[in-house]
This record gives C-alpha cells, sequence and structure tokens, in this order.
C-alpha cells in the first residue's frame, strides 16, 4: 500500500469521541436538574401559597394520587389503548404519506396543485377535524383515525418532499452515469439520500400524531370507544380532579418524552454519525 | 470504438454559445486532455459526451455502453461504506450478485485501498475519496472513461501519486480517457493529447501532441507547459474583458 492510502482519517472525529461522553453527561444532568428545581419550586409554592389545595395541587399531591389510578387499572389501560391507537395510526400516517411524497415528488404539477394545500393542512389545529369526524364517524375509532391521519400525514409528505428537494444535484448526475433507471435511482439514491428530511418529517408527524390523538380523545368520548388517554383527561375535568388532570397531563408528556428519547433521537443520531454530520449540521471532515 | 464530436453546439436557454461548432475525434484507448481556463465550457462539453446535457446541435457518437464519468469532488454516497459505494455502480451495470464482492475487492486492490472497503467517505482523506470514485468508475466497466478535473481539490503530493496511477491504470486497461483539466502540467503528464479549448464560447484553440519523450524532457514539457499557459491567459483575459463588456 503507498504511503498516500494509509493517510489516517482527520482528527476531528477522535476529538468529538473524546468529548463525547461529557457531552452527553451534561444533557442529560442539564434536564434533570432543571425538573427536579422546577418540581421543589412548586412544591414550596404550594405549601406556602394562599391558594385552596385542590385548586393548586403541589407535586406531592399529584404523586399521592398516582397509587390509587395505578390500582385501579384505568391510567395503564388508557395508556395502552392510547399508544395502540397512536402506534397504528401513525404507521398508516407513514404508509400514506411515503408513496403520495414520492408521488409529489416526481409529479410537479401535481405538487403545485397540492403542495400549498397539504402544508395548509399542517397549519390547521387538528381538534379542528373533531367535529367532523364524529359526524362523519359517530363516536368509534374510525373518528379518532381520521384526525390522527389528518394531523401526521401532512407532515411526513413535507419531511420527506423537503428531504428530496435537498438531494444534491450531483446524485441525480451520478445515478444517469451510472444507468440507473428511475426505480432504482429512487430506492438506491433518492430515498437514502432524503432520510435525515424523512426522519425530521416522522419525527414530527410522530408529535402531531400524538397531539392529535389527544385531543380526538378529549372529544371524542362514550360510544363504542374505549377509555383513552385523552378521555381520561376529560374524566378528571368532569370530577374537577386537578391532582388526575395533571397527573395524565404528565403521563402525557412522558410517553412522548420516551419515545422520542428512545425512538427518534437514536435513529437521528445513528443517521448522522453515519454520514459524517454532526449535529449542527456541519461534517466531521 | 474512440469518441467522435461532430459540430457540436451548446448554448443555455437565454444565454449565449458554451460551445461552439466543435469537431473533435478522440480515438480509442487515446488518452486526451481537454485543457481551458476557468468557465469555458470543458466540464458542459465532458457533460454532453456523458449524456447528462444534450447538445443544442451537432451530434456525438460514444460506444454503445455510454462513458464511466469520474465526478471533480469524488461524489461519493455518503451513506454507504467505500466498497458499498463501488458495489453499488456494480449493481445497477447489472453484475450478478455473487460476484460483486470479488469484483469490488479486486478493484478496491487496483486503487489500493484494499483495507479501506468498509469506512464511509467521510472517514477518508480527499486522495482516498478520489480513489474509492476512480474504481466505482473503472466498476462501470465501459471503455470511454471521462474525468472532470477529478485531481483540482487534492494536495499536490497526493495529485502526483494519483497522476502515478492513472497513468498505470490506463496503460494496463487501455481506456480511452477523456479528462479535463485547468492544470496544463497535469495535461502534459497525463495525456497523449491535449485540446486547449478557448474562452466564451468553448473552441478547439490548438490540439498538441505529446510524445513520450517529450513528457520525461523536463526542458521541452516546461517550455510547452509556458507555450501553453500564454494562451490560457490570454484567453482569460479576452474572456474577462467579453463578461466585463457585456
Amino acid at each position: 500500500m503507498s504511503a498516500l492510502a494509509q493517510q489516517a482519517s482527520p482528527p476531528t472525529a477522535k476529538a468529538d469521541k473524546l468529548r463525547l461522553p461529557k457531552t452527553s453527561l451534561d444533557s442529560v444532568l442539564a434536564p434533570i436538574l432543571t425538573v427536579i428545581v422546577l418540581l421543589s419550586l412548586w412544591q414550596i409554592v404550594s405549601w406556602v401559597a394562599p391558594i385552596r389545595a385542590d385548586l393548586f395541587p403541589g407535586p406531592g399531591a399529584i404523586m399521592a394520587k398516582l397509587p390509587e389510578i395505578l390500582a385501579s387499572g384505568s391510567l395503564l389501560g388508557a395508556v395502552g389503548t392510547s399508544l395502540f391507537r397512536a402506534l397504528s395510526g401513525f404507521i398508516l400516517a407513514v404508509l400514506i404519506a411515503t408513496p403520495l411524497a414520492l408521488l409529489l415528488a416526481h409529479r410537479p404539477l401535481l405538487r403545485k396543485g397540492l403542495g400549498p394545500l397539504i402544508s395548509a393542512m399542517q397549519v390547521l389545529p387538528s381538534i379542528a377535524w373533531v367535529p367532523a369526524a364524529i359526524i362523519l364517524f359517530g363516536l368509534s375509532n374510525a373518528t379518532i383515525y381520521m384526525v390522527l391521519l389528518l394531523g401526521a400525514v401532512p407532515s411526513i409528505i413535507n419531511g420527506l418532499l423537503s428531504g428530496i428537494d435537498l438531494i444534491p444535484p450531483q446524485y441525480r448526475a451520478l445515478s444517469q452515469v451510472l444507468g440507473a433507471d428511475k426505480r432504482q435511482h429512487i430506492w438506491h439514491v433518492e430515498l437514502p439520500a432524503a432520510l435525515p428530511g424523512y426522519v425530521a418529517g416522522l419525527r414530527q408527524g410522530w408529535a402531531f400524531a400524538w397531539r392529535s390523538l389527544m385531543a380526538a380523545e378529549l372529544i371524542a368520548v362514550g360510544g363504542s370507544l374505549s377509555l383513552g388517554v385523552g378521555s381520561l383527561l376529560q374524566r378528571g375535568r368532569d370530577l374537577a380532579d386537578l391532582p388526575l388532570v395533571i397527573l395524565v397531563i404528565l403521563v402525557i408528556l412522558f410517553v412522548g418524552v420516551l419515545i422520542e428519547l428512545f425512538c427518534f433521537a437514536p435513529v437521528e443520531r445513528k443517521l448522522l454519525r453515519d454520514r459524517g454530520i454532526n449535529r449542527t449540521g456541519g461534517k466531521n471532515v | 470504438m474512440g469518441v467522435d464530436l461532430h459540430e457540436v453546439s451548446l448554448s443555455y436557454p437565454g444565454t449565449d454559445l458554451v460551445i461552439d461548432s466543435l469537431t473533435a475525434q478522440i480515438d480509442d484507448g487515446e488518452f486526451v486532455a481537454v485543457l481551458g481556463a476557468s468557465g469555458c465550457g470543458k466540464s458542459s462539453l465532458l457533460n454532453m459526451i456523458a449524456g447528462l446535457l444534450q447538445p443544442t446541435s451537432g451530434w456525438i457518437e460514444v460506444p454503445h455502453d455510454g462513458a464511466a464519468f469520474m465526478f471533480q469532488d469524488a461524489n461519493l454516497l455518503p451513506w454507504l461504506s467505500a466498497a458499498d459505494n463501488i458495489s453499488l455502480a456494480l449493481k445497477l451495470g447489472g453484475h450478478p450478485a455473487d460476484l460483486r464482492d470479488a469484483r469490488v475487492a479486486q478493484l478496491l486492490n487496483l486503487v489500493q485501498l484494499r483495507h479501506a472497503g468498509n469506512k464511509k467517505p467521510h472517514e477518508l482523506s480527499g486522495g482516498m475519496r478520489q480513489r474509492v470514485a476512480l474504481a466505482r468508475s473503472l466498476a462501470q466497466d465501459r471503455q470511454v472513461l471521462l474525468m472532470d478535473e477529478p485531481f483540482a481539490a487534492l494536495d499536490a503530493i497526493t495529485r502526483d501519486m494519483l497522476h502515478e496511477e492513472l497513468h498505470n491504470l490506463w496503460q494496463q486497461t487501455g481506456k480511452t480517457i477523456i479528462f479535463v483539466t485547468h492544470n496544463v502540467r497535469e495535461a502534459i503528464r497525463l495525456s497523449e493529447r491535449i485540446l486547449v479549448l478557448s474562452s466564451h464560447p468553448g473552441r478547439i484553440l490548438e490540439t498538441r501532441r505529446i510524445s513520450a519523450q517529450l513528457r520525461n524532457d523536463p526542458a521541452q514539457s516546461a517550455a510547452l507547459a509556458d507555450e501553453l499557459t500564454t494562451i490560457l491567459r490570454k484567453e482569460q483575459r479576452k474572456h474577462e474583458r467579453t463578461g466585463a463588456a457585456g
């Protein structure tokens, strides 16, 4: 092997690896400490503030509610129902949005027509669809899924489209000189190249799906519908049970953060690392 | 079969001519350098030969299986390892799956990267990336190889080594190589014939044969380099004046 072929990788990668543990520690410790400080302040204010305990419960009072609601089984059941709806609805949204985005990316006229509508749908709060969905499908799972899909699909479409838009033009030239047909170009070059944008769209699509689901479950209660986390929120409101309401809000937040931390964040990290892109968007070259 | 260019012209919509009635014949197995100042249309010429651009008029004849292309920046797909980048070219070229790995290993060996197959492009140096790009263009297994200033961004030592390797590869494979460059010494060192393009629009201004004797004689090659540099400077000044006037 020539001396050139033995050239070492740039030193940046090594330096990044050395810095990583401290960065990871900071990024874990900083939010945990912030939460501890906020919870402490909240507890102190709830003790000293001249407000009725049922109108301003502290973290202690809220956590005291947890064993009761866990024992009744309603919280775990509701979380299970909501997660099943969110995951199945999200998968359905991906299956609808992905081919649609590819179609729009390769049909400029169709994109000109539908693109602004899809972006407008992304702006529309999904809760606005709930009454229409109830009129159309009654109090059934179809109502929930309709609202969820209308929330998630536009984000996933726009994510994949922007990923495709950002593909360097020389990749198209490369496909051409390598003799790829359109299908091969899409599969071997376009989709992998658009993956960072696609994952960002999936991430946003999941957030929209989860929010839309909560909005739908909050309003669409009863009928053939099983109790979801959003419905539990409504039950807390009906019973004027503020600790229950806040506990459910925390559970909604917790589930969202867990999915983010254990699903999307690692995928995105691996994707960027594999391509030599650091988190600020620069290249580790 | 080599490459025939007959009265080839190119203009982009709303612009003046980029290439004007260019006629040239590149023989089978010949190494031709296309030399020109920046912006003279030499990359556009290469893109037309590769089929990436269509000439406005004239015609280009290339072998029926087309031409392999090596880009100025390596243009490797960053999510694939060096070996997978080469393997993709084989796959798209219709090579059977069971023969690909052996061919990839052979090509990596040829460009002296046999231990770097698993590395991603960002883990390779600029010179190594260009070697992978060279291996990928060889994987296309076409008689004609088009190279668009492939070593322009490399440091002098790396470029020097790659010149030597490319020259050896050309002698081993007997490929027809069209090598676009603005580097006069690179053109003299590598090619058998130099086509000097004029600036704006691109036409063939000079054709020079480079004999082995000239290439190996420092005094003669330096004299030719000076002469060609003077021509290019004149063209560049003309181009700048035209641009300023325009």
